[in-house]
């Protein structure tokens, strides 16, 4: 068992796109959930909507990445406000269920093969990286220590990421604290209530759904910044490892998403490279190493549980301020 | 009802009368109205929850809304506050046409209301709940929002106008701690300083005193008064009659989704559609008794009627919250 090699794949987890792609679309979803409330269960859709804007725009229209990005978040605006007016208005736990419904219907036309000649259907789509590393300001060669050891491309896109990371906290943080953010931490103690004070509640949630969506938009993008747009990521179960991440951190706080995020990729990564060498070495008998992979997502879904229940505010967030049993 | 038990009353007020125009009777003019409803019925089912033929609420008055419980008090504020639509019928508040207006343009007129079932923003402290009734903030909108400078200080004005309300209303002790940590009574208080931040025109109470500990319904007494002095508007849901002798320049009576009587207090109570209607055969029992507001004997009528009180409440309790 290489403990070392171990070590160091984790230790570069930590700041992966993926990690920041999941720290975005989790902070979209404290604006969503964790503030305003709205049990958005379609994430996926946004990040999907971000990462195929991005690459359809670049590879059938020959945009430059940065136009590439505008669509994807253009794109995920369009999808807020298509999914925001007609449902808005549910109360909490229908908006679940028709945003998990509309989150499958954009996976399922980014997959069809009615499209394939922009979304690459089954194969997805790859090969658009040529704008975006002609835009590296890196000279080639290798940097780092320890585990974080990138060519010029992968630092790139790792320090483009957590830019636009940081930005994207930064924003809702100064939205938070505005009297903005007051009007939609009420809305989710009581929207009638806030309404009675003459606030237009179906404006403030279609503006969170909005902001969130975009986050989630630019998770997706930074997401498949490095590699390839898979349609196998953008399923529902994408969404829920958002939310542990979320429920990790806290949901309605602002550092929560993103250490959740990092804890999440942190321990998936650790598991999934110290499962199978248990398993080689013997230590874990009664399983394959592919079903410790599996063990992986059921540790996931167990994990979820356990902090539903013990610890809702999650590892950041004040226990009065965030609770499911109100 | 006899006066005897009457709470020291602060200093008895004076009461503002000749709100009327011609004789009394159900859906008699105003010389002032404030609200003018026609036709409004509301139907769930097969149930008609209210069916108002003409209802005008006078100006610069406290006007009280009486009746049973399901006789569509709180169906009727919902209605005129845009929280709910009627099957038909018409409004004007101020001279606006209402009816169809949604509830968040109903309260930037100037027409604020509290809750039955009070909702105080549990986790928002009780500064926040304050500050969030006030009208026209420009941080309110996402964009300049992000420019503190741009709402700094109108924030500073917010927070000391909502600091003296909390003042007034005894909360400010309370200020920064958690509006779900407050009692039952002290969330009504917060919910009616709250509404207080937006400066309505007119103020819907439903229910303000269940659950106000009776040390402070007192004070509350006042602060409503008070709000008649300022020039405002009351409309108020009360069971409780001395509360409503007390305060009230005018009291309008329902039953059954219908207006069956109005007139001012003193004239109301001897009513007999409203004895039939509302007190039944309790008329002789002083409410503020049966409600422990009023230390006093109580006589069997009132022993008969509190059990049949609790009885209710123990139903209403354990029936699921209709609403919501
Ligand atoms: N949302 C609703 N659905 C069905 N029935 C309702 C609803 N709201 C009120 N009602 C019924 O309408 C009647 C009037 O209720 P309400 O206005 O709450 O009475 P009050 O406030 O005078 O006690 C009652 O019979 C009540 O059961
Ligand atoms: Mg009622």
């Amino acid at each position: 068992m290489d403990i070392l090699q171990i070590l160091s794949n984790t230790g570069s987890s930590l700041i992966a796109p993926a990690t920041i792609g999941y720290a975005l679309a989790a902070l979209g979803l404290a604006m969503h959930f964790g503030f305003t409330g709205l049990l958005n269960m379609g994430m996926a859709a946004f990040m999907a909507i971000g990462a195929y804007g991005y690459a359809i725009s670049i590879l059938t229209f020959g945009f430059p990445w940065w136009g590439g990005m505008l669509v994807g978040v253009g794109g995920s605006l369009i999808f807020a406000l298509i999914l925001g007016i007609p449902t808005l208005r549910l109360r909490g736990d229908y908006l679940a269920i028709v945003t998990i419904a509309a989150a499958e219907v954009v996976r399922l036309l980014f997959l069809t093969t009615t499209f394939d000649k922009y979304t690459g259907s089954a194969d997805g789509l790859s090969g658009y990286h040529a704008s975006f590393r002609a835009f590296n300001p890196i000279p080639d060669g290798t940097y780092g220590f320890g585990p974080w050891v990138y060519n010029a491309n992968g630092w790139w896109v790792r320090i483009f990421g957590i830019v636009i990371l940081a930005l994207a906290a930064l924003i809702l943080w100064t939205v938070m604290r505005s009297p903005w953010g007051r009007v939609i931490k009420g809305i989710r103690e009581d929207e009638d209530a806030v309404r009675a004070l003459g606030k237009n509640v179906f404006s403030y949630k279609l503006q969170s759904l909005m902001l969130g969506g975009v986050f989630g938009a630019m998770g997706g993008i930074i997401y498949a910044l490095p590699a390839s747009v898979n349609p196998g990521v953008y399923v529902t179960s994408l969404t829920f490892f958002v939310y542990t991440a979320l429920l990790l951190g806290g949901a309605a706080t602002i550092f929560g998403p993103i250490i959740g995020s990092v804890i999440f990729w942190g321990v998936q990564t650790l598991l999934s490279n110290l499962l199978p060498a248990l398993v080689n070495i013997g230590v874990l008998p009664f399983m394959t190493t592919t079903q410790s992979q599996t063990v992986r997502f059921i540790l996931v879904g167990v994990a979820l549980m356990l902090l539903v229940i013990y610890r809702p505010q999650g590892i950041l967030g004040n226990k009065k301020e965030l609770t499911f049993v109100k | 009802m006899s006066n005897k038990d009457t709470p020291a009353a602060p200093v008895q007020r004076a009461k503002t009368t000749g709100l009327h125009k011609g004789d009394i009777a159900p859906g008699v003019a105003k010389v002032d109205p404030i609200i003018i409803a026609d036709g409004v019925r509301r139907t769930f089912g097969g149930l008609t929850a209210v069916d108002v033929d003409h209802i005008e609420i006078p100006r610069n008055a406290i006007t009280a809304l009486i009746g049973p419980n399901g006789a569509g008090k709180t169906t009727l504020f919902n209605l005129l506050t845009g929280f709910d639509k009627p099957d038909e019928g018409k409004w004007t508040f101020n001279g606006h046409a209402l009816a169809g207006m949604g509830a968040h343009k109903v309260a930037r007129l100037g027409q604020v209301r509290t809750f039955q079932l009070t909702k105080a923003l549990g986790l928002l402290t009780v500064l926040e709940n304050m500050k969030l009734g006030a009208k026209d903030q420009i941080g309110e909108n996402i964009f300049r929002g992000m420019i503190p400078k741009l709402w700094r200080k109108q924030e500073a004005e917010i927070e000391a106008r909502a600091e003296v309300l909390l003042k007034k209303f005894k909360l400010d002790a309370k200020s920064s701690d958690f509006a779900a940590s407050l009692s039952g009574g002290q969330r009504k208080l917060l919910e009616m300083a709250r509404a207080l931040m937006s400066e309505p025109a007119l103020v819907m109470l439903d229910e303000p005193m269940a659950g106000v500990n009776p040390a402070l319904t007192e004070s509350l007494l006042d602060h409503i008064l008070d709000l008649k002095e300022e020039g405002m508007t009351v409309l108020f849901v009360e069971h409780d009659m001395h509360m409503v002798r007390h305060i009230a320049d005018w009291v309008i009576v329902m039953a059954e989704g219908k207006v069956v009587a109005e007139g001012p207090p003193d004239q109301v109570m001897k009513n007999q559609a409203v004895i039939d209607a509302y007190l039944g055969s309790h008329q002789d029992v002083d409410l503020g008794i049966v409600t422990g507001r009023i230390e006093g004997e109580l006589n069997t009528a009132a022993i008969t009627m509190a059990a049949e009180v609790e009885e209710l409440d123990s139903k209403i309790a354990k029936r699921k919250e209709p609403r919501k």
